[in-house]
């Protein structure tokens, strides 16, 4: 085998594998859709999550902007505290309402950011304030049942 | 400077207890064609790695030309190198390169020589061993006796002044052994260099070779030129040259009493 | 000294010495990896000794990859639609599809047919080369052969297994593809999208190059080791060559299982 068509198979190969790399990283992936770079954090208290994991993404309006960072759970006040990452780009009012939701009825969790009406924004090291509870199915039912009981009395 | 180029001196080698050398001193005086001559399994083959410093003694030393092989360096070992060449029992040659590349191998190595003069150096060994006609063969397409040859341009493609044969007439025809004879020779008085044969070919080596050593029980049993050898008495000569069956080399491996096996 | 105590003895003895022949080879072994990175720079300053056993590791091994590849992917894609069809969730077939290539089935499946195609050819080939003196003869012409035949290997190994495990992954992805939207008729813009909004670029791609990088490095160790272990006989090179396959197999399931262990905890 002379040595440029060697060449040649190697630097096509090298190629294939550069493209499915690519490939891999703009069609499979999500490196071009949510690149989150910069980023700043800010925490919620809940009484109760639900099945939300670290990573779980961070949407508002529907459109990602963050991610959840880490949840600890606080043992002075017995709730979990949820920091979450929110890109530079997007800026949301001290009042804004975060609420933990569930994408279809089996999927994964998430949570929803809905802007208040306040001027100033949210900064780095924040809290927000004003939260929702992941639903909690057993709860749901057992809820339907009491409501549908006192109906029927 | 000692009319020397190897001197080995009350060498001993083994491996872990076991010693196959007990104490060699061997002679190798410059241009000529010596040889080691002993049975299989007498430790030959491992004298020519002492001497490349492939092995290290376990006692006594290997001079090759004033200098220590075994208390070098790694670069010393490899500086040492380049003043010999050695052509292996089979050839050894690399079987994914052709016999051009083979034989310009060491050069492309060791040297930045323009390719045009590499092509032309190369030729000519090729020439020297009459294979020029081979260049562009690939190992496996060559006979035993011609890979032979091509190992041999490859060992000399530097002009070494030392040429090691292990085992140069190992399974070849007669045509084939008469060709490596005479260009051992012819080689060796042409390039002015010394050579060393490892071999158990009698008649051959005999014919050729100024000065014969003769190893066995890991000791020098015997030495001399061909024509002494000839007439020597000793009984392990003799055995050798005339290749009786019986003799100091048993025939018997040890065995128990014969008594003692069949229950007698 | 009555019987059993003979055996036992016995016993004890030859577990002590299966332990020790395995420890002496895990040092050698790793003499030889130290001696590689030593001489990496001789064979860096003679790349095209490396591209072309990349063109040996890499090139001769993309078939085999390939189509693997595309049978992997469209099976996924059929056992997984079967599954998930049950949940009312066939769109996440990609995501399916996806996750287990990129993060597993690549690295894994790639690592395990290197080890079949390329690792028992590097064996086999520096085995014969040793068995034949060829490395001696290159020791007794002063190049060294760690330099001119161990070190390209080894570095071409270790380039080639990650190209070859993103080409798995894609075309494995492209074999789901296959069999999710045009046969089964899955929406073709829901099956990328989930997949997009679910594979994580830094947590599941670059994951699975680092884990096809070290399954390099250890396919191509152990090839290389068997070979110049080997023992210079027809026979020897035989029995090298199942050991590759034997030791590498395990190597790449034992270090997936602690390199994804590391990587969802971290």
């Amino acid at each position: 085998m002379d040595k440029i068509k060697l060449d040649a198979w190697v630097g096509i190969f090298v190629a294939i594998g550069v493209i499915s790399l690519l490939g891999l990283a703009m069609k499979v992936g999500n490196l071009t859709s949510n690149d989150i770079r910069e980023t700043y954090m800010v925490t919620a208290n809940f009484e109760n999550i639900g099945g939300l994991k670290p990573r779980a993404p961070v949407k508002g309006a529907g459109v990602v902007v963050g991610r959840v960072n880490s949840i600890v759970f606080d043992t002075e006040a017995y709730h979990a505290i949820v920091s979450i990452d929110i890109d530079k780009r997007y800026v949301f009012p001290k009042d804004t309402f975060a609420n933990i939701y569930t994408a279809g009825l089996l999927g994964e969790q998430y949570i929803g950011l809905e802007a208040g009406g306040e001027e100033k924004n949210l900064e780095q090291g924040d809290r927000i304030i004003q939260t929702q509870d992941a639903v909690v199915l057993e709860k749901l039912i057992s809820q339907f049942l009491y409501t549908k009981a006192s109906e029927e009395e | 400077m000692s009319n020397s180029i190897i001197s080995i001196k009350d060498l001993s080698f083994g491996y872990g207890d076991r010693l196959l050398h007990k104490g060699i001193d061997m002679e190798f005086p410059r241009g000529k064609v010596s040889a080691i001559m002993g049975g299989s399994g007498s430790g030959k083959t491992t004298i020519l790695r002492l001497i490349g410093g492939q092995l290290k003694p376990t006692s006594g030393q290997v001079e090759v030309d004033g200098t220590i092989v075994h208390k070098q360096n790694r670069d010393g070992i490899y500086r040492l190198r380049r003043k010999m060449g050695m052509l292996f029992q089979h050839g050894a040659l690399f079987s994914d390169l052709s016999v051009f590349e083979n034989v310009a191998f060491p050069m492309r190595e060791h040297t930045n020589l323009p390719e045009n003069i590499i092509k032309d150096l190369v030729l000519l060994k090729l020439n020297a061993v009459g294979l020029r006609g081979a260049a562009y063969l690939m190992p496996p397409e060559l006979s035993g006796g011609m890979a032979r040859r091509v190992a041999l341009a490859r060992a000399i493609a530097l002009d070494p002044d030392i040429i090691m044969y292990d085992e140069p007439f190992a399974g070849l025809d007669p045509i084939s052994m008469a060709v490596i004879c005479d260009l051992i020779r012819s080689l060796n008085d042409a390039l002015g260099a010394t050579s060393i044969i490892v071999t158990h070919d009698v008649a051959e080596t005999f014919s050729f070779a100024d000065y014969i050593y003769f190893v066995a029980d890991g000791v020098v049993a015997a030495e001399g030129s061909p024509k002494q050898l000839m007439a020597s008495k000793l009984p392990f000569v003799k055995q050798f040259i005339h290749a009786e069956k019986d003799g100091p080399v048993p025939f018997h491996y040890d065995a128990p009493s014969m008594k003692e096996d069949f229950a007698l | 000294m009555n019987i059993n105590t003979k055996t036992l003895l016995k016993f004890f003895e030859k577990i002590g010495r299966s332990f020790s022949v395995r420890a002496l080879r895990l040092g050698a072994a790793t003499r030889l990896f130290y001696l590689i990175l030593i001489y990496s720079a001789d064979s860096f300053k003679r790349i095209h000794l490396t591209i072309r056993e990349i063109y040996f590791t890499g090139v001769m091994s993309l078939v085999i990859i390939i189509v693997s590849a595309f049978f992997v992917g469209m099976v996924l894609g059929l056992q997984g639609y079967y599954t998930l069809q049950k949940y009312g969730s066939s769109e996440a077939i990609g995501v399916l599809v996806a996750l287990s290539l990129v993060r597993e089935l690549g690295p894994v499946v790639t690592a395990l047919l290197f080890a079949g195609r390329a690792g028992t050819s590097i064996t086999a080939e520096i085995g014969l080369m040793k068995a034949t003196e060829q490395l001696s003869a290159m020791e007794m012409m002063a190049v060294s052969p760690v330099a001119r035949i161990i070190a390209p290997r080894f570095w071409a190994g270790v380039i080639a297994m990650p190209i070859l495990a993103s080409i798995f992954s894609m075309v494995g992805v492209l074999g789901g593809y296959v069999v999710a939207v045009p046969i089964i008729g899955v929406d073709e813009g829901a099956f990328w999208s989930q997949m997009q909004a679910n594979v994580d670029f830094r947590f599941d791609i670059v994951n699975g190059l680092i884990k096809s990088v070290v399954f390099g490095i250890a396919c191509t160790i152990i090839a290389l080791f068997e070979g110049f272990d080997a023992p210079p006989t027809a026979e020897g090179v035989s029995r090298a060559t199942t050991r590759t396959v034997v030791t590498s197999s395990l190597a790449i399931l034992g270090l997936d299982f602690v390199l994804t262990s590391f990587m969802i905890s971290g």
